[in-house]
Parts: C-alpha cells; sequence; structure tokens
C-alpha cells in the first residue's frame, strides 16, 4: 500500500468522524441518530490506521478478499440506518396524525365557545396542503 | 326495540365532496331526527366545509389530509367527548343510504359493531373484476377472524356501539384500507361482537370517488397486504397513539 493511500484512508475516516461530530455539537443531529454514524466513523479509522486488522477480520470470517468486508458492514451500516429513519418516520406520522386531530377538536370547540368566521385550524395555503 | 338517534353521532368523513355532502346531511336530519351530525373535512379544496355548515352538519377540519382512517378516529374521539353512544359512518358522496341506519341501531342490541353490507340482497350495487376478487378473498378470511359470516368487508357503512366507539377512538387505523380491513380485526381481536346486515347502496350522487379502474388491480395486492399485517400485528395500542 502506498503512503497516499494510507493517508487517504485515515483522511477519509476522520472526515466522517469531524461532520457528525461538529453536528453532534451544533444540536443538528441527536445522539440516537448519529450512533450508526459514529460507528462507521471509528471502524473506518481503526482500518485505515490498522489496514492489518481488515486481513485479520477477513480471514477469520473466511473472506477471501478483504475489501469484501469492508462492502459487506457498509452496507449493513447503510441498511441499519435507513431502517432506523423509517421507524423514526413512522414515529412522527403518528404524533402528527395525532396532533392533528387534537388541532382539529380543539378548534372545533373553540368555534362553539366563540362563534366567528375564521378560516379554519392552521388552514395553509391548498397548494401546500398536498405537501405533506 | 325502540331507536332512540339523540345519543347516536352520524361521522361522515369527506374529501373534496362538495357535490353531494349538503344534500347527504340534509338526508340524514330528515331520516334520523335529533341524530348529531359530523362532517370531517380532510383537507377538502373546494366549498366542501360551507356546503356542509350551510346543511347544519357540525363540521370539523383536518389540517391537512389524513384519509378515511384518521378522520374517523376523529369521529370517535368526538363522540367520546361528547357523550355519544354510537357512531355510525356515512359516506359523504351519497352512496349510503340513511334509511339504513336505524335497522343498523337496532342490530347494535345484539352486537358491537353492525357493518352494511352491500352484496346480502338489497340494493344493486355491483363491482367487478380484481376488486371483486379481492372482496370476495377478503370476506372469507375475516369471516374466520371475525367469528360471523360477512360478505362485504370494506363497506363504508358501520355503526359502532359503545364498546367499539370506546376502542376505535384509541386504536382506530389510518393505514391506506385501515378503515375496513384492519379495524375489523383490531374490533374481532378486542372481542367485540361483529354482525352483518344488508343495505342498499346507491350510485355516488356527484363528484369522483377516490378508487379508479387502474387502481383496481393495486387494490387487490394491498388489501392482502394489510390484512396480513393487520392479523400478525401484536396488539399494544401503537407508539405516538392517543393514549
Ligand atoms: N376523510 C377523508 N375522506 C375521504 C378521503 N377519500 C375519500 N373520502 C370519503 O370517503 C367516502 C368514500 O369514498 P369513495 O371515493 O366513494 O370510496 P368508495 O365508496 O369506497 O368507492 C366519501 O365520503 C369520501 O368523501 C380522504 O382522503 N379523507
Ligand atoms: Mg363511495
Amino acid at each position: 500500500m502506498s503512503p497516499i493511500t494510507y493517508i487517504f484512508g485515515i483522511a477519509a475516516a476522520l472526515g466522517i468522524l469531524l461532520v457528525v461530530v461538529e453536528m453532534l455539537r451544533r444540536g443538528r443531529l441527536r445522539e440516537r441518530h448519529a450512533i450508526w454514524w459514529i460507528v462507521a466513523g471509528v471502524l473506518a479509522l481503526v482500518i485505515g490506521v490498522f489496514p492489518t486488522v481488515l486481513d485479520w477480520a477477513a480471514g477469520l470470517l473466511g473472506i477471501t478478499l478483504p475489501t469484501n468486508l469492508v462492502f459487506f458492514v457498509s452496507i449493513a451500516v447503510l441498511f441499519l440506518v435507513c431502517i432506523q429513519n423509517s421507524a423514526e418516520l413512522t414515529k412522527l406520522e403518528n404524533k402528527t396524525r395525532t396532533l392533528a386531530e387534537e388541532v382539529t377538536l380543539l378548534s372545533l370547540r373553540l368555534d362553539q365557545l366563540e362563534p366567528k368566521p375564521h378560516s379554519g385550524p392552521l388552514a395553509p395555503p391548498a397548494e401546500q396542503r398536498s405537501v405533506i | 326495540m325502540v331507536v332512540t338517534f339523540e345519543r347516536t353521532l352520524i361521522v361522515m368523513p369527506a374529501f373534496n365532496e362538495e357535490a353531494s355532502v349538503a344534500d347527504v346531511v340534509t338526508e340524514v336530519f330528515a331520516a334520523l331526527p335529533g341524530v348529531g351530525c359530523l362532517v370531517v373535512d380532510d383537507g377538502s379544496t373546494d366549498a366542501t366545509v360551507a356546503e356542509a355548515t350551510a346543511a347544519g352538519a357540525i363540521v370539523a377540519r383536518l389540517p391537512f389530509n389524513l384519509g378515511v382512517g384518521g378522520a374517523m378516529r376523529l369521529g370517535f374521539r368526538y363522540a367520546m367527548d361528547h357523550g355519544f353512544d354510537n357512531v355510525v359512518q356515512i359516506d359523504s358522496d351519497g352512496q349510503h343510504d340513511p334509511g339504513n341506519v336505524p335497522a343498523l341501531l337496532e342490530g347494535l342490541a345484539s352486537a358491537d359493531l353492525v357493518i352494511g353490507a352491500r352484496f346480502a340482497g338489497q340494493g344493486d350495487y355491483e363491482v367487478r373484476g380484481p376488486r371483486r376478487w379481492a372482496m370476495r378473498v377478503l370476506a372469507v378470511i375475516l369471516s374466520r377472524t371475525t367469528g360471523t359470516k360477512l360478505t362485504d368487508t370494506t363497506s363504508g357503512l358501520k355503526a359502532s356501539g359503545p364498546r367499539a366507539v370506546r376502542l376505535f377512538s384509541v386504536t382506530y387505523p389510518a393505514e391506506y384500507l385501515g378503515d375496513t380491513i384492519e379495524a375489523l380485526v383490531i374490533g374481532a381481536r378486542a372481542g367485540l361482537v361483529i354482525r352483518q346486515l344488508p343495505a342498499s347502496m346507491r350510485p355516488r350522487a356527484g363528484g369522483t370517488p377516490s378508487h379508479n379502474p387502474f387502481k383496481a388491480a393495486l387494490y387487490l395486492g394491498r388489501a392482502i397486504l394489510a390484512l396480513g399485517f393487520a392479523l400478525v400485528r401484536p396488539t399494544t395500542v401503537e407508539e405516538g397513539g392517543h393514549p
């Protein structure tokens, strides 16, 4: 392995970690969503610094071509992140739905308590509605 | 048995039904004096709200489209909050005849959930192709799940008694087809007594149906899928749902 490749591997791993940590620091990412990215970054860093770890792990699992292990782990991490995102989305949709019902019931009650013409609960312009 | 309409809430999910909603509301009040009538507008972009309000219904306006399931759960919650014992779902497109409601309410004397079924002898409602096959398959499987003979499991015309209202105000599903198929599974698993009575069905009074022929084939697959998931779902209340 040429020194350039070696340095490139380490720099890429540090790059991932830097982005994740910076986003965590600024509150743009919550820990629970960052966990898999941190795991991936640390793994990449370990393998970047000690490439022999990869050969050793591949040998342990009987994988002839060590890079295949890299691909496998990368895909697994991406898969986990995607699943986590989908689950999170479902949860948020449920919460949004409950909130929408709540707002509607409250607004209906308000209408009945103080009847006056107004345009309904948070009524967005018609063209925005389909977006949600 | 004398049916009283005072403790009954008619819930009408409505999505862009300005052509028919007012007539249905008027018809409901004429056929069922004293009944409560809640139209749940689901982000319609037409004059549905104005039409329904003018016809004298209570109109709840969801801020964005939740689908029939979301609209119905709102209806069940409204019923709980305002002391209604029974909820009857009637479509706003004029396909359901409010004249069927007294029979459904009488059915509630011996059941928690009564379905007004379209193929049970009355009326001349007809569906064809994949959608019909889907309905057949669903009917067979859901008959077993609910322990009663059902022929029309996707009918929107349904009367819910107090136990069903309590259950559905928390658990009514918003998934595609959840308002029909999954709701029956949830009801059956919670031990509700489910029955089917014949009901006549009419053509739409106006507007366009939400299902078109192109979606019919897709409907089959999604219906079976929805049923499959409903049957294997654990019975806990969904996270994020109303406590
Ligand atoms: N709340 C709500 N109601 C809907 C929606 N789509 C359709 N509906 C209403 O559900 C009822 C049945 O719809 P329809 O298109 O006639 O379905 P079909 O009778 O099963 O073919 C009508 O009262 C519609 O206004 C929706 O997205 N949200
Ligand atoms: Mg219809």
